[in-house]
Formats: C-alpha cells, structure tokens, sequence
C-alpha cells in the first residue's frame, strides 16, 4: 500500500470540505445543474436511472483491508448493503443519497480514500496489472510510477478540463495484463541495456463508440522524463482535441486525423520546451514514492508440488491460483462471478469476510482487477487449501478464471442511465447455459464480456465474444462479436497438470490486442445463450487441439465459419434462425 | 453586470483588454507583441471549455507575458484556483456570480502537485528542499 503523507492526507481532506461547499451551494440554488454537475462528476458523482451512483477510486486497484472494511461499512449505512467493482478497478455504490455524499467522502478520507477523477472530462483513475510487484514475469514494478502518475494528474490546473475522458495505464510486465493498448494512454515499464527504467508510450487506444487499438509513439522514455511527456501529450490534446462533438471528443480522433506521425511531431514540438523543466522527475522523488509503499515480509519458503488428482480444489487451484516471484508464494483471484450474482458485485458481509481472509492469508492487502474480480497478492502455496475452504464457504471460490463465466459485465439497464439494455441477466443466462464445469474446463481460455450500450464499459470490443445491447424500437436487442483481445496476456494453467509459472505454464498469448468483429445482426435476448452455444461449437469442431484458443481459431480462419453456424445463409429470417438454433 | 476581480479585491474600474485571445487561438502568434501589453483577456466560451488554462500557461511560462492576464466569459467560483495556478491574475466573473464566495475560492486547496505557472517548482521538488 501507498502510505499518504501529511500533503496527500490534507489535500484529499480539503477536497472533501470544497465538495462540502459546493453541494451546499447547489442545495441552496447558488449552483445551476449544469454547473454543478462538472463539479460533482470530478468527485465521482453520477445521476442515475433510480438513485446517484458514486463511484469510488481504488487507485491502481490497490486496497487495504482497513479500506476495505470502510467500504462495507460505508455500503452498508449509506447504500443497500453491497458495492459493485469496476473494470476501472473502482468500487461503484449504487444509491447514496446526494446529500449524504459528502458525508461519504469524509469517511473515505479517514482510510485514505476518495472519489477524485472517477468520472468527468478528467485524467480518470490510474490502472495497472493486477499481479504488479508479484509477477514473475516482472520487469518494473509499476505501482510507484502509478502513483507518481496519481498524483500528477490530481488536481492538474491544467487538464481539468479537457474535451473528454482521459485513461491512462501502466504496465510493468512482459504479459500486458493491463490493456494498455486501449487506454487514452499506455505505458509499458521496461529496462534498457543498462537496466534504466523507461516507457514504450502507446497513445489513442480506447473503445466506447469508436474502438481503436493504439499506437506507440515513443518505443522508450527514459523515466526522468515521463511528466513531461504526459504533459506535452495532454497540452496537444487539450488545445487540439475536438470539443464541437461529444463522441468525437477522445484522444484517439486527433490522433486519427493527425495520423501517428503528425501527432508524434506536435507532441515532440512540446515536449522539447518542457524536456528538463521542473517537472522532471527526480531519482530521490521516486525512491520517496517507492519507500512510501508497504511490502511484504515474505518468509523464505519452496514451492510446493501439489498432486494432479482431479478434485475440486485442484480445479480451482488450476484456475484461481497464478505464479509468484517469491518462492513458495501464490496469487489468488477472488472469483466474483458465480452464477447469479451481477459481476463484480459484493456484499458488505462478504467484503469484512473477505478483509478477515486477507489478513490471515495476504499481509492485509488485496487488489482489484479490471476484469471485475479480486486478487489476494501474497498467499503461502502452504495456505492454498485452508483459503480454498474459507473461500468456497462465501461463494466466492467459482474456478472460472480465464473461462467463459468470468464474464466482464456493465451494470447495464437495470442500473444505468445509459443502457441501452440490460447486460447483467444476459451474463446469467450464459453462466447458467454454461454450467457444467468439465465442459468449461474443455472449452479452455474464453473472454466473454458484455456491454448494455455503445460506450463499452463492459469491454465488449475486446472479449473474445462480445455482446453489446442495443435498443431497437423500445426492444433490447444484441450484437455478437468475436476475435477480439486485451493484449498479450498470459495463458495461464492451460496446461491441467501443470503448476501456473511451472514449466508446463503456456506463457504468452500468440494474439496482441485487437477488436472484435460482428458476426451479423442483432439477436434477441432469449436468443443469446444458443447463439454462444453455437459459436462454441463452432469452435470445438474447428480447433487443432485444446491449446487453441477460441480467439485463437477465430484469427486463423476468420469469422465466416462462425456466421454460418449461427445465421445459415445470409438472408436468414429471425424466425429461420430460431428454428435453427432450437434444432 | 460582470465584476472585476484581482488580488482578491474587486477592481472599481476595469481597463479594456489590449488583446483577448479565442480558445482556438495559438499564443505563439501573439509572442512579439506581448512584451508591450499591459492587459491581455483569455476567452472562456463555455463553463468547461479547458483550452484556455493551456494558452495561461505558455502565455506565462513561454512567452514571458508579465502583465495582467484576464479570464473573462464563463468564469465562475469553482475555476478560479485553477485559473490562478495557470498564471491568471484578474478573473471577469460572469454575471450572477457571488462575489463573496468568488473571492475565498483561492483558498479551497492549500498545495499542488504539480509544475503550474503560479508555481513552477512541483510539489516534489519543494518537499526536497524542506
């Protein structure tokens, strides 16, 4: 954990007390809507389809026990009692009450929390890997570039204001478990030569309505220079990026019309007047960061050899359990995706039950992943079984990471404004349809993630599958993709005998990041689950062997077997398609 | 009527701008000219309009403009801290603003983190010397 500072610990309490101000003065009629709306979205404030929804930072997705039991007291007095994770690793309370808010964020700041930056036309919350600091694959540690990132852009005078959202993340490993390549931008830590710190900077990714992979306009920044260069990218954006039309507001648009060249040229312009300026980082600045961070005490301990008998918890172990650096070490993923219960939702019970786990099992700490789950860092190999048990007890021990049912989801229409149409009962519909885990197991490393509108919150240009709901005269209706992917991230525990990081461990996805394509028009909601069935099928007639991934099969032969399977000839009728799908 | 204010008092009798820069507007353009003004007015068309908090700084940082430099247009309470640390020093408040609430705005947060004009030494290089 980052410890705050004096400075850092008063700047979020002033925050608070500005809020304060700001929501009285709206009570009190001082402040329009409008105008206080782009004050209260920077401190995480949303008005939703039924109730505010507040959408608290989790910066890095790094948290505390402490925090964490704040959460669910704060979930449980101010809210109904549960909290939903995000794919931007934040904690989302779906109905405070908007003058209790800043009540809310007074008690975040005693843990050191907030909600600055969740939301508005703003520098958002910094994301990174979710196994950072532990990965064997680790080439930098990315949290205290995270942080040091934190905190140049809170508060920045400068891009308060900018045409639109801004999303950075960081990535630290050889695995990109971050998916940096569509973010406003990305930034991979590497070493040079000499073993120097630098960033590959990747600029203009992003999904929402327009979905982008992004492209590297610096292969290595020496570290020193990394505000600066942050800086020149977000003056070129602020004073350039298009401000005329909402959707064509992101970073990703000037760097389409300026194309990467153009772009690279104005940001290097600026950034050779800010290069060497005060805001160079400085080596003591980053060793005060680092030093400020909590690590664990590890024992010194030797990997364990765990049988390959086919019982529940080797399954899960195969699934929720991944490689550490330290010897005798493990990572855990919390699944929050059984079967029935939204992604990413918790309830206030289980997250104390889950703060006690993490401090009997994790040195007190946990992260949260953008694929809506939790991640215990630091577990024994010793302890594994003992968790397991406690884990299964709370639900929260489904092995299903890497498969079909760790679905990425938006909370769609039963909660959002936005949607277009619900994506949470969808989610279940599949995770039921898909419930045999032998069959699961054999369908092997899917993404499936599903969106209720063209915003993408839920990821869906980069699931493997993805599905998008779109409203259609009043009806919900769905779109199917496939072939897309986050990055190139790890495929881990492909292999059944083996330990993750162990030899038999697969390493690294053949695929970088890419964007799904449509398999054909939209389908009803009943329609969804046979639809997947059939792609699956699909699938497993067509792979060279259980290694090949569905997204794997899908860029060798393309997507027309898939459309075939699940739409026949091209002018198929809907009432075609549902006699087909029912044969 | 839209009020004047600067170094935190209301000014009585405000002297018209000598130049008033658009969002769009490149400061660079103005460089050879700043040297012999004494009043220079940033637009602010919109409440969220960020572009001139970019043309603040390098009217400041770059270009080395030392006169007053005004916001004018939507400029309300809640911009002027960020304003300030962008270099501006005289804020037209838009009409219908409190002004007593305007002028304590400068103080809802006591440090930044950051380079700014108001400020060029970063947070982390003051806390070094400390």
């Amino acid at each position: 954990m980052y410890l705050y500072d004096e400075i850092d610990q008063r700047l979020v309490d002033e925050r608070v007390a500005q809020f304060r101000d700001q929501t009285r003065r709206f009570l009190a009629g001082k402040l329009s809507e409008d105008d206080f709306r782009a004050l209260r979205l920077r401190n995480g404030l949303y008005v939703q389809r039924f109730a505010p929804m507040l959408r608290i930072a989790i910066p890095y997705g790094l948290l505390s026990t402490k925090q964490l039991r704040k959460l669910a007291d704060i979930a449980r007095r101010y809210d109904r009692g549960y909290g939903h994770f995000s794919t931007r690793q934040n904690l989302q309370l779906n109905w405070p009450k908007l003058d209790e808010v800043p009540e809310i964020l007074a008690e975040l700041a005693t843990v050191q929390l907030h909600a600055i930056q969740t939301s508005g036309n703003c520098v958002r919350n910094i994301t990174t890997d979710h196994f950072a600091g532990v990965a064997p694959d680790e080439i930098v540690d990315a949290f205290a570039w995270c942080e040091l990132i934190r905190q140049w852009s809170t508060f920045h005078p400068e891009f308060n204001y900018l045409p639109r959202k801004f999303k950075i993340a960081v990535n630290g490993a050889v695995a990109d478990r971050a998916a940096t390549f569509v973010h406003d931008i990305g930034l991979h830590a590497l070493r040079d030569a000499d073993g120097a710190v630098g960033f590959r900077v990747i600029v203009g990714g992003g999904l929402g309505r327009t979905p982008v992979v992004g492209q590297v306009i610096r292969e290595f920044l020496p570290w020193p220079h990394l505000l600066t260069y942050l800086d020149a990218i977000l003056r070129v954006y602020n004073r350039h990026g298009r401000r005329d039309n909402l959707h064509k507001a992101r970073i990703k648009i000037l760097v389409k019309e300026r194309g990467v060249a153009g772009f690279r040229r104005e940001v290097e312009a600026e950034w050779a007047r800010l290069k060497d300026g005060p805001a160079t980082l400085t080596a003591e600045e980053v060793r005060r960061v680092e030093s400020r961070f909590t690590r664990p005490a590890y024992a010194c301990l030797r990997d364990i050899a765990f049988p390959k008998s086919k019982t529940p918890f080797n399954a899960w172990r195969r699934r929720n359990v991944h490689p550490h650096r330290q010897p005798g070490y493990a990572a855990v993923t919390v699944s929050l995706k059984k079967t029935g219960v939204p992604p990413g939702d918790v309830t206030s019970d289980q997250m104390e039950r889950i703060a006690d786990l993490a401090v009997r099992y994790s040195f007190g700490e946990l992260r949260v992943t953008h694929e809506q789950n939790l991640v215990f860092a630091d577990v024994q190999q010793a302890e594994l079984h003992g968790l397991w048990q406690e884990l299964r007890d709370l639900g929260l021990a489904t092995p299903n990471i890497g498969l079909l049912t760790n679905i990425i989801s938006c909370p769609g229409g039963d909660f959002c404004a936005l949607a277009n149409a619900k994506s949470i009962p969808v989610a279940e519909d599949i995770q039921r349809r898909f419930d045999d885990l032998d069959y699961l197991h054999d369908i092997g490393e899917l993404d499936l993630n599903i969106s209720g509108c063209i915003n993408a919150c839920g990821h869906h240009h980069v699931g493997h599958i993805g599905i998008l709901g779109v409203d259609k005269n009043g009806e919900e209706w769905y779109q199917v993709e496939i072939g897309g992917n986050q990055g190139r991230t790890t495929i881990s525990g492909a292999n059944p005998g083996a330990y993750p990081g162990s030899p038999g461990n697969r390493g690294l996805s053949p695929i970088g990041a890419s964007l799904g394509k449509i398999i054909g028009p939209s389908i009803a909601r009943a329609e969804v689950p046979d639809v997947i069935e059939r792609l699956i099928q699909t699938y497993l007639a067509l792979r060279d062997s259980e290694h090949e991934r569905f997204v794997d099969v899908v860029h060798r032969v393309g997507i027309e077997p898939f459309k075939k399977s699940v739409y026949g000839h091209p002018d198929q009728t809907p009432a075609d398609r549902r006699a087909a799908l029912a044969a | 009527m839209a009020t004047l204010i600067k170094h935190r008092r209301i000014v009585a009798q405000p002297s018209p701008p000598e130049l008033t820069l658009e969002p769009a507007d490149d400061p660079a353009a103005f460089a050879e000219r700043l040297a012999d003004l004494r009043v220079v007015a940033v637009r602010f068309p919109k409440y969220a309009d960020g572009r001139g908090y970019s043309i603040g700084r390098l009217l400041r940082e770059r270009h080395g403009y030392k006169g007053e430099l005004r916001a004018v247009g939507e400029v309300a309470r809640d911009h002027l801290e960020l304003l300030a640390q962008c270099g501006f020093d005289a804020f037209e408040l838009r009409a219908g603003e409190d002004v007593d609430d305007a002028l304590v705005a400068f103080d809802d947060l006591s440090e930044n983190y950051q380079s700014t004009a108001a400020q060029p030494l970063p947070l982390f290089r003051r806390r070094a010397v400390a």
